[in-house]
């Protein structure tokens, strides 16, 4: 009735896992408490959980980011911890059993329910309104997306609870991830929760691309959209072509697992290397699905607060095109050492180096946009000074571990952990977090407190220095990654400064936190009326803060790059515009109850439940077809109500 | 801002630390050569990293709103001459790079033979849950955990894994490489000097993995033909039953030697029909033996 799963799956014997638990139990049960005692639930249920307005979306798209970025960061500074002090004859204070769960949660856990959300939420924020039209193309599938991300977050964090997660890593290579050596429901946690936020995730791809494509403002051409539209439209053409690659391939290690093929297996003709290339494949995608929209924040940031257009935003544009053509044509780099020939290796070697031309045009074109700007110091733009320092190191590490003899000596060390975390915190995360305080008094009409937001970029950058450069050393000292006990004392120092520096991060976390409480409670001093707080360039800006549901009462007629700056300078004040009826979409509860069954569905095949699978797949199906059949989908808000609208104050 | 600067010069220290062991104290020319290319590569990246580090401090602070020095042109967004040179910058870096990866890769072949006055020495490796079994195919002995080799004389190598991917590495010694089941890999390394080096695996196989280290032993080949000799004259052999026992899953293992070996049980645990004992072994149908990569 219940297939693997008994009282055996909770872990009454382990403290460590049980107390968390029972905290994170408690924190749910108390936020749950304080909404039904305040009577938030109807206002939650309308305005968030069933709305299908991008910009709502694309906020909680970055809660949840956040959010999972807690528990990311748990899991990052226990591993600190265990390996400052699991040296010599010490053992720590995690057996490899659940070390091994953590580090492959903290991965698995950064990249697709932290990185992603983060990214893809800030896009679905900016892009429509930077593009001037009122909608993503397909609202109602956007927050299907969003919410089957969700249930993958939620399944994730349920291994926590009942069960256990994978000890595999988070590449979950065969033939580890298979039945033979993970007899257990981890690696299903693992592939189930992937699986279904996968889809979401490509349907955000489909979305992005339609959206970039076919809606813009009339006379937005390619060539005058912003730079972060293109990095959006190039992200979403990546993980279209990407993710299927991704799900096809954890669907036949879940049919090696579940019907006992023998795709990825040692035995009966399996092979593994098929699985590892298939992963990379799609990993290599994925690191510019997550940095080209960090780099077109970046660009946008850069030109607002040097007060100057972007430097050559044609080279821009190209750039970003040649990086996302070339991303397909590397992924062998993640694994000279699996013993190709020397021809394959050097081929992949140097088409690996070469993507560093596009993304050294883009760091000299930032350059050139400060040059001789008149350059403002708000949060965002700290943030993009720290991220071309850091990252131009993190670039030099990469194509050092692109040169295949020397990527033979510091494969898989701590070295090459230092060096993605140099890009993904320096580049990723710096991009997300400039976007975040730069669109904020966007979507919530007042701006977030700066000294608190120094504080957090000074926390964050050197704690991301005295957490990772101390690794570079390590590894090439010969420490290699996922060590859940140190075998050589003389590491210790440089481990222990590692801690330390993750300690600081963790400051540049609470100073966030803080900004943000301190800015909501300041708000009535911080608000921003004219809905142009910084000078901004591009369209978002021209609308008021936040955005009415529709974005724009009349669509802007864009004439040049820059279109904003450009009806400033002309002085064209939004004249006197002749209202019309505009068509906005009903909110639907479909994407969450969709997630509602599939989360379900994802627990059951985890636990082999097969019937209540079988119940749950049919009802997520019948409830996305009933929401694709519906013809009810819009509702009309008068030219009245719209005017009305505009002139209420803000 | 002490603890920033205490934290460089600590930091500094380390560096220093690591040069005396690891990648960068090769042992043997492999190694060496890795390094050489890993420094000089570097030197080519920073030529241009620098100057670009340098350039984002300056203009960050240069043409900071408040500094009323400064020459400022906020119209100008094009200038074909500087798009140029930005193109050309990093272009001809990695023309340079390129050359350096084309020879590199070539001449670090891992495949490649290492030339030398004497012919080599032959090692099969077998990755185990959690260790290394070395087997000696020329001299009929085989080892846990411990590699003995003459220094001086090139090792040829061949590996995979009787269970998970490991991934085969020394450090001092140079160019690591993958252990798969089922499938097989050749490097070949030399160790200039007599002395010992640690070795381990480098690639995640699970919860034994942290005490999955072996020590090379490079003895002058004098000393290497003695230490064959009492091999052979002590412990048990390795047959199929022994290597069952050897081959079940167990942690932290003491170096040992075997002195004899069964005749192609490193071709049989290729082709999964060696030691049934292993969860993850072959049934009746025995798959064709896959060379590993081109």
């Amino acid at each position: 009735m219940l297939g693997r799963l008994t009282w055996a799956a909770i872990p009454f014997n382990e403290p460590l896992p049980l107390i968390s638990m029972g905290v994170i139990l408690i924190v749910i049960l108390a936020v749950l408490a304080l909404v039904t005692v305040k009577g938030w639930w109807p206002y939650l249920w309308r305005e968030w959980i069933t709305s299908v307005d991008h910009k709502r979306i694309g906020v909680m798209y970055v809660v949840l980011g956040l959010v999972m970025l807690l528990r990311g960061y748990s899991d990052a500074i226990m591993m600190r911890t265990q390996q400052a002090i699991a040296i010599g004859s010490a053992q720590g204070y995690l057996p490899p059993d659940h070390y091994d769960q953590i580090f492959s949660a903290h991965g698995t856990i950064m990249i697709f329910f932290v990185a992603m959300p983060l990214v893809i939420g800030l896009m679905n924020f900016a892009v429509p309104l930077q593009l001037g039209v009122r909608d993503v193309a397909f609202p109602v599938l956007n927050s299907v997306s969003f919410w089957l991300t969700a249930t993958g977050a939620l399944l994730i964090n349920l291994s926590l609870v009942i069960g256990n997660f994978a000890r595999t890593g988070w590449m979950g290579y065969p033939p580890l991830s298979e039945l033979a050596f993970s007899p257990d429901v981890g690696v299903d946690y693992y592939l189930w929760s992937l699986q279904i936020s996968g889809i979401g995730t490509l349907l955000t791809g489909i979305n992005f691309v339609t959206t970039i494509l076919k809606l813009r403002a009339p006379g937005m051409t390619y060539f005058r959209m912003p730079v972060f539209c293109w990095t959006a439209l190039a992200s979403s053409l990546l993980i279209v072509a990407a993710f299927p690659v991704l799900t096809a391939t954890f669907m036949m290690l879940l049919l090696d697992r579940y019907l006992g093929m023998h795709f990825f297996t040692n035995d009966a003709g399996g092979n593994q290397m098929m699985y590892v290339n298939l992963f990379w494949a799609w990993g290599h995608p994925e690191v510019y699905i997550l940095i080209l929209p960090a780099f077109g924040i970046f660009s946008e940031v850069v030109a607002t607060f040097s007060g100057k257009g972007l430097f050559s935003y044609r080279s821009m544009v190209w750039a970003t095109l040649a990086i996302c053509v070339l991303s397909f044509m590397v992924w062998l780099h993640h694994f000279f050492t699996m013993g190709a020939g020397a021809d394959v290796n050097a081929f992949f070697g140097i088409m690996s180096s070469i993507i560093a031309v596009p993304t050294g045009v883009k760091v000299f074109n930032w350059l050139f946009t400060m040059f001789r700007g008149r350059i403002v110091f708000h949060t965002p733009m700290l943030f993009a000074v720290g991220f071309i320092i850091t990252f131009v190191i993190g670039g030099l590490t990469g194509v050092l571990l692109a040169v295949p003899p020397v990527d033979f000596v510091v494969h898989n060390s701590a070295f090459l952990v230092a060096h993605f975390h140099n890009v993904i915190i320096g580049g990723v995360l710096f991009g997300i977090l400039a976007g975040i305080n730069y669109w904020f008094p966007k979507a919530f009409g007042f701006t977030l407190d700066e000294r608190f937001g120094h504080a957090s970029f000074w926390c964050w950058l050197i704690g991301f220095y005295l957490a990772f450069m101390p690794l570079y050393a390590l590894g090439l000292m010969g420490m290699t990654r996922r060590l859940q006990h140190i075998p050589d004392p003389s590491w210790r120092p440089l481990l222990l400064v590692a801690e330390i520096g993750a300690i600081v991060i963790f400051c540049g976390v609470l100073c966030q936190i803080a900004q943000l409480y301190v800015s909501i409670r300041t708000r009535e001093q911080r608000q921003d009326v004219t809905g142009d707080p910084w000078n901004g360039r591009t369209l978002e800006w021209s609308t008021s803060s936040p955005p009415p549901a529709y974005n724009y009462a009349v669509l802007p007629k864009v004439e040049t790059i820059d279109a904003f700056w450009q009806m400033k300078r002309m002085g064209r004040a939004p004249v006197k515009p002749a209202y019309e009826a505009i068509e906005v979409p009903h909110n639907s509860p479909a994407g969450f109850i969709t997630a509602f069954f599939a989360t379900i569905m994802g627990f059951s095949l985890i636990w082999h439940i097969w019937w209540l699978a079988i119940l749950n797949f049919l009802a997520a199906i019948i409830v996305v077809l009933i929401a694709g059949w519906s013809t009810e989908r819009e509702h009309e808000i008068s030219a009245a109500e719209v005017a009305q609208l505009e002139r209420a104050p803000a | 801002m002490r603890h920033v600067a205490h934290a460089v010069i600590l930091v500094g220290a380390a560096l220093l630390l690591a040069s005396c062991q690891g990648v960068l104290d090769p042992q043997g020319p492999i190694a060496s050569a890795e390094r050489l290319l890993l420094i000089n590569s570097t030197a080519i990246m920073l030529v241009v990293v620098i100057p670009v580090i340098v350039a984002t401090l300056a203009f960050a602070w240069w043409y900071r709103a408040s500094n009323t020095h400064a020459t400022r042109s906020p119209d100008e967004s094009y200038e074909g001459r500087v798009e140029f040179v930005v193109w050309s910058i990093p272009a001809l870096t990695v023309i340079l790079l390129g050359g350096v990866i084309w020879l590199g890769s070539h001449q670090l072949d891992p495949r490649a033979p290492i030339p030398g006055k004497s012919d080599p020495l032959r090692v099969d490796v077998v990755a185990l849950d959690w260790k290394w079994l070395f087997i000696y195919p020329d001299h009929g002995v085989a080892t846990v955990n411990q590699l003995v080799i003459p220094a001086g004389t090139p090792v040829e190598f061949r590996l995979t894994s009787a269970t998970v991917m490991n991934s085969f590495f020394v450090p001092q010694l140079g160019s690591q490489i993958y252990a798969m089941g089922g499938m097989i890999t050749h490097l070949h390394l030399l160790a200039d000097q007599p002395g010992e080096y640690p070795g381990f695996s480098a690639n995640f196989s699970g919860d034994g993995f942290s005490g999955m280290r072996f020590v090379v032993k490079s003895v002058p080949a004098a000393d290497f033909n003695a230490w064959v000799a009492q091999a052979r004259g002590s412990g048990s052999g390795l047959d199929d039953a022994s290597y069952a026992e050897l081959a079940k899953p167990s942690q932290d293992v003491p170096a040992a030697t075997y002195r004899s070996v069964e005749p192609k049980l490193f071709e049989r645990i290729l082709d999964q029909t060696a030691g049934h004992g292993n969860a993850a072994s072959g049934g009746a149908w025995c798959p064709p033996v896959n060379q590993a990569g081109g």
